[in-house]
């Protein structure tokens, strides 16, 4: 919301400057976003009067001009601009002064005469002909600055005169004399060789002397386009130049900042969703007034209501849906004579963002501004048998609204109808079919109620949220539209706009009930933690318009926020300042606080990854279909069976992971591409199950992934280290050659007990090809809610042995076929409680070893809690597991 | 004898003096001290000595041997602290050489900024909870005093799983507050981080996915100045001491009366500057006292009881406390950004 200090200013005097005001409404609740100084970049340009111009005599473009800008003589400027004439009023920036864009204008000589400032475009100063419709120009094709395509074959030939035929009707003529009847509008005199033509023109680049193509038939001046010219054929005759001014009551010499309104500061404020109110001037202006303790200056609109005719007779409404139209007022206006509108109320309009664009729009404009209540003119000659029917869209019913769009509508919105057919979008839009015109005579001004969500839904249905249906949907005050429609019919009135039919159509589809509340100053107090006195709370409530009265406070209309307790004690929280409230620390009973098992289990496993020297990554939870075919799974494959959102952002992110892998695959992927020569990576992630209930199991997976110095053993290191770390015992670890992620040689699970931790290994080349991959990629994917179960118990101090070990190496040979967990199994229960430590030191084969075999060797060391072992009680136990490997495995030393 | 015993010394002392390493020297040892020596085979024929001769010339052959014995201890002495030197001159290593590399994890960045918040929080007697991200929307809005038709309920807002708009992502950390209501003894003291999902395109500021972490305490007596004090304390902790704070009125569904509060910038010191836009302040977070109806919709008695809670996005804490410029930067995880943390 916008907000024009000098709007504010004709409803509260505030003094304060742009800083000191940001920062106590933000304080209050109001919070400014910017503050913006509509002339801060202007300085030094005043309006000047052109006295007299003649042709640069080293120049076949540019102009001297003689001009009053206010000082005792007049002052010379050279222009290259063609829509001057003498009498103009244009902004002129004089010697030493400051335009938009850091341009700075100072003194100089243009072909060698002294040019002593500039004139301004629009541009120049910042603005457009949005700004300005009126700084529109049109220019018409002069001969005299044709620059032939081809200059072969120019299409008008240099010694060309007047009279001469250009092509068909039109044919060259020489300007005698032009002069302005208004603003924009010439009355000319031409010289067409044998005979005069006298046509007006709204061209504003003709000077006497100037030779020109002229249309017999239509008797018009043409233009580039009516010659079907490029404008690289008449470089100069260009649709832009100086702003000439049409404003009432200027003179040379006033500064072109007060001129253009462009003396005003305006704030922008983020309005808060509960505070509809705020969206209004007069609302800020509480608010400000509040803030500041300055007067809050309201004013009750008071319409004459002279027009001819009785309300009653011109005009019947119906609201059969009255639940979504909890108040309807109108109001008629005859004889109006659509004209633009006067300069302060554009400049208002402009401050906030608005554009002008006829008195009788601009007016409703203005009372949506200033009372926060969208309104609507329509022509009443388009409200067929004078009725207006406030009521739900057939389903399909179609409509043009105001910005030419073909709307098809559904039953769920609200239109503005008369007998036969819709006529306007409730709250949204007007209807093409009966919008205001030039020759618009009869006029009905909507101010109305609608409800909210019909509103809001209807915009979004459509994909279109304008001004009105944005107030709309925010909750409005029923009680607003009256004084709004009284208003815009008062500035009707003032602006001389129409005359007003006396009377106004007011349908009340709701009781209105005002919120009354206790006043209870010891428990806002003890909500705030402050000492208000109850004095202090009534008076803030009621310069927010509140009534107060012994204890019972009456909430204004439109203050809809406002409910309860809580809800008075923000009021005077806002305005006793939430920083004077104290800061304490709580009290009350202590609590314990701290981290739950799993969540330090969480910190271990995270800890342990690190320091193994894996990195943390963060991937989203929702990943693609497709996900499920790149890592292979089977098309039937239950665990594709995923939480789907109904309302995606893209294929991409559209349902939730069963596995983490995808995930996992996808960052170490885009490592590989950035040319990251190795990544070790991990995360602990939520995976989502589909429950019977609709909601999902969400249990957490620990993720590593690698590359790059990056082998089988070392991902299996890294997972048994990060085991140990949560003591977990009893580990098994058994070859899958059935998981199509996985490479069918290298990959394994884990488990404990029995139970399963997990599985980890290297990724399936072909995995590795559908991510686009070609080196070896490692993954683990470990259950958090196995590890944690499995982990093992607090860790209990065990005596350190008293009595030195016995260490045995033996080297077997064995079938290539026994896995290495196999003849440890078999060692460690060959060996009995003696063997304390098995340790695999090599595995050989080749020279010495038959072909199918291989030779595996083992440390074993060998202890007694109670006594040294002698050597006889050792080999005694290493004999007793040989046999047993030879028995079981066939394993021999060698 | 006499002489012979000098002659002994002198020549032993002299080749001691001169043995260039411990081989030489134990050689010398043997040669004179040892069972077969010079100085043993002398001594073997003081038999012949007279009983007067004996006394003395045993004392002398006593000095010789100490003689002998002193010359031989310093000279491996000597011997070896040569050749330590020698080692050690050896071994010396080119220091400047880069140590055999060790890889180090990191922590994500945005989970260094959460943990630094638990911690903060923990010590203030809080737990920390977990709670579900498919959520019902019931948890979500309703029981949040979100009203049936509050626009972030739309479909172009939050992600649903059925057509009913009944499950869906949660959109903030708040369910879990009410879970905390529902399942939790009184006083509650609680802080929930988590992931939330909206439905917003990736850019530089936006994510679909993104974390919050949200704080509530309910008790008897809790007050908005209680409020003010703990948040005070915790970016004091999170800032550095001496942070100086705001509080700025704001409206969220399920607190009143509610506020956000801001950091004064402390780069320019409240003066306004680039990093701030100018303001002087860096808003951080959302908080309020707990709505009345959101205190009764959990059957806790608001008559009773009352509480504050408070809510903030981590991505941008993350960003602001590491200069991170893109949100996208954090969901990339390209390990050359991940290894600066």
């Amino acid at each position: 919301m916008n907000l024009s200090r000098k709007w504010l200013h004709e409803f509260a005097a505030i003094e304060a400057n742009d800083k000191d005001f940001a920062e106590a409404m933000t304080l209050s609740g109001s919070k400014v976003e910017i503050t913006e100084d509509l002339g801060a970049r202007i300085s030094r340009v005043v309006v000047g009067r052109i006295l007299e111009m003649e042709r640069h005599p080293d120049s076949d473009h540019m102009w001297i001009c003689q001009l009053d800008a206010g000082e005792e003589t007049p002052i010379q400027i050279v222009t290259g601009a063609w829509n001057l004439h003498v009498g103009d009023l244009v902004p002129t920036a004089l010697h030493k002064s400051t335009l938009p864009g850091d341009v700075k204008i100072t003194r100089g000589k243009l072909r060698g005469v002294i040019s002593n400032g500039m004139f301004c475009g629009l541009a120049e100063l910042g603005l457009d002909t949005r700004d300005f419709p009126y700084g529109v120009i049109t220019a018409a094709a002069i001969l005299g600055d044709y620059r032939a395509m081809d200059p072969e074959k120019p299409s008008i030939p240099a010694d060309i005169k007047a009279g001469d035929q250009i092509f068909g009707p039109v044919v060259a003529a020489r300007v005698l004399e032009c002069a302005a009847i208004s603003y924009g509008l010439f009355h000319t005199c031409l010289d067409l060789g044998d005979s005069t033509a006298v046509p007006d023109t709204g061209c504003m680049n003709l000077h006497v002397g100037d030779l020109v193509a002229y249309n017999t038939q239509t008797d018009t001046i043409c233009t580039l386009a009516d010659l079907h010219a490029q404008q690289a054929e008449f470089p100069h005759c260009i649709p832009d130049g100086v702003f000439v001014l049409n404003e009432e009551n200027i003179k040379p010499g006033d500064d072109i900042k007060a001129v253009l309104g462009l003396d005003d500061h305006v704030v922008e404020f983020e309005i808060t969703p509960n505070r509809p109110d705020c969206l209004s001037v007069i609302g800020l202006a509480r608010e400000a007034a509040a803030t500041f303790g300055a007067e809050l200056k309201l004013h009750t609109p008071v319409v004459r209501g002279e027009g001819e005719g009785s309300l009653p007779d011109l005009l019947d409404v119906e609201t059969p849906d009255a639940d979504l139209v909890p108040r309807y007022t109108a109001r008629m206006v005859r004889k109006v004579k659509i004209a633009p509108s006067p300069k302060w109320m554009r400049e208002r309009l402009r401050a906030m963002g608005v554009r002008p664009i006829n008195n009788i729009v601009d007016i409703t404009n203005y009372v949506m501004l200033e009372y926060g209540q969208p309104m609507h003119a329509f022509d009443y000659r388009y409200v067929k048998g004078g009725k207006i029917l406030v009521r739900r869209a057939v389903e399909g019913e179609t409509l043009t609204t105001l910005d030419g769009v073909v709307r098809t509508l559904t039953a769920n919105h609200l239109v503005i109808a008369d007998d036969t057919r819709a006529v306007g979008l409730a709250g949204i839009m007007g209807g093409e079919n009966s919008e205001i015109s030039a020759d618009t005579t009869d006029v009905v001004f909507e101010s109305a109620n609608f409800d909210k969500a019909c509103i809001r839904k209807g915009a979004v249905a459509l994909g279109m949220r304008t001004e009105a249906s944005s107030k709309f949907e925010k909750g409005l005050d029923p009680m607003n539209t009256l004084p709004a429609v009284d208003r815009a019919c008062e500035l009707v009135e003032l602006l001389g706009a129409g005359e007003v039919v006396d009377g106004v159509i007011d349908i009340l589809n709701y009781v209105p009930q005002p919120t009354v509340l206790p006043l209870e100053p010891e428990k806002i107090n003890a909500l705030l933690g402050t000492r208000v006195e109850e004095g202090e709370m009534v008076r803030i409530l009621k310069t927010l318009g509140f009534q107060v009265e012994n204890r019972t406070v009456t909430v204004p209309s439109w203050r809809a926020d406002v409910q309860g307790m809580a809800d008075l004690a923000e009021e005077v929280a806002r305005f006793y300042g939430y920083n004077h409230i104290p800061a304490t620390l709580m009290r009350g009973e202590t609590t314990q606080g701290g981290y739950t098992r799993e969540q330090q289990t969480e910190r271990t496993l995270g800890q342990t990854c690190r320091a193994l020297g894996y990195n943390e990554i963060i991937t989203y939870s929702f990943i693609s279909p497709a996900y499920y075919d790149k890592i292979r799974w089977e098309a039937g494959d239950p665990r594709r069976n995923s939480l789907k959102i109904m309302n995606p952002l893209g294929e991409d992110t559209s349902i939730l992971r069963t596995t983490i892998l995808p995930s996992m695959l996808e960052i170490l992927t885009r490592n590989y591409s950035f040319r990251n020569p190795a990544a070790r990576l991990y995360e602990l992630g939520r995976t989502y199950f589909r429950r019977e209930d609709g909601l999902a199991d969400e249990p957490k997976v620990l993720s590593l992934g690698a590359y790059g110095e990056m082998d089988f053993f070392a991902l299996k290191g890294a997972v048994q280290a990060i085991l140990s770390s949560l003591r977990i015992r009893d580990l098994t670890f058994q070859a899958v050659s059935d998981n199509p992620s996985y490479h069918p040689g290298q990959c394994a699970r884990v488990l404990s007990r029995g139970r399963e931790l997990g599985v980890f290994g290297q990724i399936h080349p072909l995995t590795a090809r559908n991510y686009g991959v070609d080196t070896s990629l490692y993954c683990a994917e470990l259950s958090f809610d196995s590890l944690f179960s499995a982990r093992g118990e607090e860790p209990r101090y065990t005596p350190l042995p008293k009595f030195p070990a016995m260490t045995r190496d033996i080297a077997l040979v064995c079938r290539e076929s026994i896995a290495v967990g196999a003849l440890e199994d078999c060692i460690r229960r060959g060996g009995g409680a003696l063997l304390k430590e098995v340790r695999l030191f090599d595995i050989y084969r080749g020279k010495g070893v038959a072909e199918d075999k291989k030779s595996v060797a083992f440390n074993l060391t060998f202890r007694a809690e109670d006594r040294s072992l002698t050597a006889s009680e050792t080999d005694e136990a290493v004999q007793t597991l040989l046999s047993l490997l030879e028995k079981e495995l066939g394993a021999v030393l060698r | 004898m006499k002489e012979q015993l000098a002659n002994i010394r002198a020549q032993a002392i002299r080749a001691m003096e001169q043995a260039q390493d411990t081989a030489a020297l134990e050689a010398l040892r043997v040669q004179y001290l040892g069972k077969k020596g010079a100085l043993t085979a002398v001594l073997k024929r003081m038999g012949s000595l007279t009983a007067e001769e004996r006394p003395a010339m045993g004392q002398l052959a006593n000095e010789v041997r100490s003689a002998l014995e002193e010359a031989l201890e310093a000279r491996s002495k000597k011997l070896e602290a040569q050749a330590l030197e020698a080692r050690l001159k050896a071994e010396t290593l080119d220091v400047t050489i880069p140590g055999t590399p060790v890889a180090l994890g990191h922590r994500h960045p945005m989970y260094i900024a959460l943990d630094e918040i638990k911690d903060i929080f923990v010590g203030m007697g809080f737990e920390v909870l977990d709670g579900p991200e498919v959520e019902l929307s019931y948890y979500n809005f309703d029981r949040l005093n979100a009203e049936a038709d509050h626009p972030s309920r739309d479909w172009s807002d939050t992600f649903y799983f059925d057509a009913d708009s009944r499950v869906m992502l949660r959109s903030q950390t708040s369910p879990m507050q009410v879970h905390a209501m529902e399942k939790k003894e009184l006083p509650i003291r609680i802080l929930a981080p988590g992931r939330v999902y909206r439905k917003d395109e990736v850019d530089a500021t936006h994510s679909p996915m993104f974390h919050q972490v949200e704080g509530m305490v309910i008790d008897k007596g809790i007050t908005m100045a209680d409020l003010k004090g703990t948040l005070n304390a915790v970016m004091e902790q999170l800032f550095g001491p001496g942070t100086v704070t705001r509080f700025r009125p704001h409206h969220f569904p399920f607190t009143e009366p509610s506020c956000e509060m801001d950091v004064q910038c402390h780069k320019c010191g409240g003066e306004g500057c680039p990093t701030c836009k100018g303001e002087g302040w860096i808003e951080v977070l959302g908080a309020g006292m707990i709505h009345p109806s959101v205190l009764e919709m959990s059957g806790i008695d608001p008559n009773v009881y009352s509480g504050w809670a408070f809510g903030m996005g981590l991505e941008r804490l993350a960003m602001r406390r590491f200069k991170i410029t893109d949100l996208r930067l954090i969901f990339e995880n390209d390990i050359r950004f991940l290894e600066q943390f």
